[in-house]
């Protein structure tokens, strides 16, 4: 069991107001998965060949300074970093691969959990409230969070095994359910070059949608190739550069509702999620019907 | 009649006060619900109770005798092993609603979801919407009425129970057939539809029910296990 939920804000006014509009939703969440706690924020987008890093490092005195001057001076590109927590925030404007290879080279203990232009993911293990203050996500601006809390009832209660999970360029997961095919697909997904940092099932989820993307496939291709090959149960959030996508396996195992008005589009794996926002009363409720794409914003 | 307001009061104190069986007060009104789950859960008397706003997941669970409306939509498994009263959702109700319910009568004015009526013993489910999939699955008794479409496996592995659809089914689950209906089913169709306060001409729809081939174990299957 684990809660999933997802806020896009139509209304710009709104936008200063995400974090605090996000908080009550991921804190509603917190009976179905007390264990760990995970974000994926859309803000504050780089420009021209800026890339956006999310990284996280199981030490909170580590030295993302250093990590930043040496990547600056090794690559030779502008580098700037923002520690956060357990995790920081660094922008370079080096080719991307370039600077996960220097990363894995230099640093192995840090996990790459995320980038692109806006996105910015922090999870750790925790309860919804405790971790999105340790992150001081309450008063940030944005147009777009998705969340999970998680219940781990397959692999390791920790801050790797925890959700978001990245699929590409401002491209993460959420997932409530358990996959069944999950080790096969992962030796699949090795052998096709794919690297893992834990034994979790949803970090198998979001391997294949990134090989698919990689070779090619829109995100609603992958979600589609996914219906096919991923065996189990599972309501996925998918959060991407302009909005989110929802699906729910074949015969739609695991709760999920939409909800949308003038001013926001709400996924949650239940309703007492979306109770908080402003007009939910009032707003167009319906339940995601199986193996059905819904998707708010451009799915590239 | 009391209002009580849940978020002030919590869903305990609800229920508790709900529950009490007070001879004074038989109506009451729960203000902000805001999806909580299990709200007017285990009621027993003829109480009248309306949840003003979204319910979450088990409402009205286990009722006996009350009369429960929700002014909104509700969550999974609503209703759920009801004995006997009247449950009224009007929006939408989110999967199993109805689930093992042994009587009374259960109204979602919207649509349900799947598993609508999943086990169900003896209630009867009329739904002025659509139902999604595997609608009626091992249905024992009682009547699910759809005044529109059915979703994917209708009525899969139904012992006995009718099973009265308006629009379009998708697919029949197994042993589930279409049947004959005849004045009996007619006159419990009007009589259900018109204590529903559901406008709708019993004649526009069609029966459906067990094949009852799965009734007893067949000796040619052995090779299937």
């Amino acid at each position: 069991m684990c809660g999933i939920v997802g806020l896009y804000l139509k209304n710009e006014q709104l936008r200063p107001q995400l974090g605090s509009l996000f908080q009550p939703m991921l804190s509603e969440m917190k009976s179905r998965g007390p264990d760990s706690t995970g974000v994926a924020i859309y803000r504050d987008p780089v420009e021209g060949a800026e890339v956006k890093y999310s990284l996280a490092h199981d030490s909170a005195e580590f030295d993302w300074q250093l990590l930043s001057i040496g990547l600056a001076s090794d690559c030779d590109c502008q580098s700037s970093i923002v520690q956060i927590d357990t995790h920081a925030i660094l922008i370079a404007d080096a080719p991307e691969q370039q600077v996960r290879d220097w990363i894995k080279h230099n640093h192995a203990d840090i996990r790459l959990v995320g980038s692109g232009s806006s996105v910015e993911i922090f999870k750790e293990v925790g309860l919804p409230d405790d971790v999105y203050s340790r992150f001081g996500l309450s008063s940030t601006a944005g147009t777009h969070m998705i969340g999970h809390t998680r219940m781990a009832t397959e692999s390791a209660v920790t801050t790797a095994g925890s959700h978001p999970f990245a699929t590409g360029a401002d491209l993460c997961l959420v997932h409530n359910g358990s996959l069944s095919n999950h080790n096969r697909l992962r030796e699949q997904l090795e052998k096709a070059g794919l690297e893992f940092q834990t034994e979790n099932d949803s970090e198998v989820a979001a391997a294949y949608m990134t090989l698919k993307i990689r070779e090619g496939a829109t995100l609603r291709e992958a979600l589609e190739q996914a219906l096919v090959e991923l065996d189990g149960f599972y309501t996925f959030c998918v959060g991407t550069e302009t909005g989110f996508a929802v699906l729910r396996d074949p015969i739609a195992c695991k709760h999920a509702v939409l909800a949308e008005t003038d001013d926001w589009v709400a996924m949650a794996t239940e309703y007492r999620a979306i109770a908080t926002l402003p007009g939910a009363d009032a707003a167009n409720i319906w339940e995601p019907k199986p193996q059905t794409i819904y998707t708010w914003g451009e799915l590239s | 009649m009391t209002v009580l307001d849940l978020n002030e009061i919590g869903l305990r104190t609800v229920n508790a006060t709900l529950q009490s069986g007070s001879p004074e007060i038989k109506s009451f009104t729960v203000t902000n619900p805001m999806g909580a789950h299990a709200i007017a859960c285990g009621l027993q008397g003829s109480l009248d109770v309306t949840i003003d706003g979204h319910a979450g997941f088990y409402c009205a669970g286990m009722n006996k005798d009350a009369t429960i409306t929700v002014k909104g939509h509700a969550g999974v498994g609503l209703a759920e092993n009801m004995m006997s009263g009247t449950v009224r959702v009007t929006g939408n109700a989110s999967q199993a609603a109805g689930a093992t319910a042994h009587g009374g009568l259960l109204i979602i004015e919207g649509d349900a979801s799947s598993r609508c009526g999943i086990s169900m013993k003896g209630v009867d489910i009329v739904v002025g919407g659509s139902v999604g999939h595997m609608s009626g699955f091992m249905a024992q008794a009682g009547n699910l009425i759809v005044c529109g479409d059915a979703g994917e496996a209708l009525g899969d592995s139904i012992y006995e129970a009718n099973i009265y659809v308006r629009g379009k089914v998708e697919s029949l689950g197994s042993d589930c057939e279409e049947k004959l209906m005849d004045t009996e089913h007619l006159a419990s169709l009007t009589e259900l539809l018109n204590r529903s306060g559901i406008n709708a001409d019993a004649n526009t729809f069609k029966r459906y029910g067990s094949a009852r081939t799965l009734y007893n174990f067949h000796p040619d299957n052995a090779g299937l296990y």
